[in-house]
């Protein structure tokens, strides 16, 4: 919300410690896009653990239970990137310790959201073949992966 | 007469210098080694992949694209910032002027094993030729000749970017003689798969290089074997990969190097996500190679 704005509603001296309090609160203010971006990988995870459990033999193929795990990977790669919902500008492992996120990503972010694109293009490729039988699962899964590491390669830094 | 001493104190201490400088001067391979050897472009590309030499000499732009190309432009300008300055990747496509094509195979086996230019310069160590000296001649003359088979660019190499007295190349004769020729860190590969996966570890895929910390000198500290290390760059840590870092199973292992998912299917992400496009496109046994090699490591 524009300062000026509050200003009209509140008394100047409220407004001035409002603002005071914002800035204090900054580097805190990202927690929740980094909760939101790091929750939606994480679920990614989960669901491709399921998938690639069936994929490398490890878990008994169930085309029900692989098919609602690939509908998942569809439901989280359809949720559009933005500065605003998960990536706000400044927010990158240059400034906090608690992101791996690059700068290039801001520098790059067209680049970056038809990276995220692809995650969907392969997503759409799993869900159709996941309930079909083991075999198409492997290869599905890897070109998922092939997504995720076009992405990592340019934006993702190593471990803090 | 404290004067004659000072002064055959420098003299001693220049010619010990001198002495030192030619003791450690670059040393090309010598051509004989190679007389006969016909390589097979064919079998070089996978020499080729598993020398990750695409990572490092693709154009900046190239790393940014989804895939690497499988003919791929080795145009070279990516940077790699380091604590002794910053090395730029040179051209090494097929170009006869701007890349390596007018190269002969002992010279471009001498650059890639021993660190020494066609002009008889060390090259810095930046360019992994301490665990390419472990390559075969068939292996080196095979990636010779798979060289020439791409696609040439024109774009100049640039010049390093480092700061006195790292921009002294005579002085890497000295960091070779500490660093260059120390054998294999496993000494004995019980099986063939081991010893496979030592050759592509330790030798062609250079792990080390990131997964191994470094001495003041910047040489491996073979002590701390894949133990893990600060990233290049100096931000964040490049993780460990010897057993006591890293407990995943082999098949754990060899599936990371064919997809890039971890165990809980994270993934690769960085430099580490081209060696898995690399590794991607070797055989399977020779991903299984890598993950025998690391399990049998003792520590």
């Amino acid at each position: 919300m524009p300062t000026h704005a509050l200003s009209r509603i509140l008394s100047p001296a409220a407004a001035a410690a409002l603002i005071a309090c914002g800035s204090a609160a900054l580097a805190q203010d990202f927690d929740g896009h980094l909760s939101a971006r790091q929750g939606q990988f994480a679920s990614l995870g989960l669901s491709l653990g399921v998938l690639g459990g069936m994929a490398r033999g490890r878990a008994d193929y169930d085309p029900a239970l692989a098919q609602l795990a690939a509908d998942y990977v569809v439901a989280i790669a359809s949720i559009p990137q933005s500065t605003a919902l998960q990536w706000p500008e400044g927010s990158d492992n240059m400034a906090l310790d608690t992101t791996r996120a690059e700068p290039a990503i801001w520098d790059n972010f067209e680049d970056f959201t038809n990276k995220w694109a692809m995650l969907g293009d392969a997503a759409a490729e799993l869900q159709a073949v996941a309930g079909t039988g083991a075999d198409a699962l492997g290869p599905a899964v890897g070109a998922l992966g092939q997504a995720c590491r076009a992405c990592h390669q340019s934006y993702r830094g190593p471990e803090n | 007469m404290w004067r004659r001493a000072v002064v055959a104190i420098l003299l001693i201490g220049l010619a010990l210098g001198a002495a030192v400088l030619v003791m450690t001067r670059p040393r090309a391979l010598p051509a004989a080694q190679f007389a006969g050897l016909a390589g097979d472009a064919a079998r070089g590309e996978a020499v080729f992949h598993a020398a990750g030499c695409a990572s490092c000499h693709i154009a900046p732009e190239a790393v940014e694209q989804a895939e690497m190309s499988a003919a791929p432009v080795l145009s070279g300008g990516q940077r790699f910032e380091t604590a002794f300055g910053t090395f730029l990747a040179p051209n090494i496509s097929p170009d006869p002027e701007a890349g390596i094509g007018g190269w002969t195979l002992p010279q471009f086996a001498s650059a890639v094993m021993r660190g020494v230019s066609p002009e008889g310069a060390h090259y810095y160590p930046a360019f992994p030729y301490v665990a390419y000296s472990h390559m075969t001649r068939e292996d080196v003359a095979d990636l010779y000749a798979f060289f020439a088979t791409l696609p040439a660019s024109e774009a100049e190499s640039r010049p390093h970017e480092l700061g006195f007295p790292f921009n002294i190349r005579a002085t890497l004769g000295v960091w070779k003689a500490l660093n260059l020729d120390t054998g294999w860190v496993l000494e004995e590969a019980e099986t063939e798969q081991i010893a496979r996966g030592r050759y592509l570890v330790e030798g062609l895929g250079h792990c080390a290089e990131c997964h191994t910390p470094r001495n003041a000198l910047g040489g491996l500290d073979r002590a701390r074997w894949l133990a893990g290390a600060p990233a290049p760059s100096g931000e964040g840590r490049i993780p460990a990969i010897a057993p006591s870092g890293l407990d995943w199973a082999a098949e754990d292992i060899a599936y990371y190097l064919e997809t890039g998912f971890t165990p809980e299917f994270d993934s690769a992400g960085g430099h580490m996500a081209l060696v898995v496009q690399n590794y991607a496109r070797l055989p399977a046994e020779d991903r299984a190679a890598v993950a025998g090699y690391l399990k049998a490591l003792p520590f």
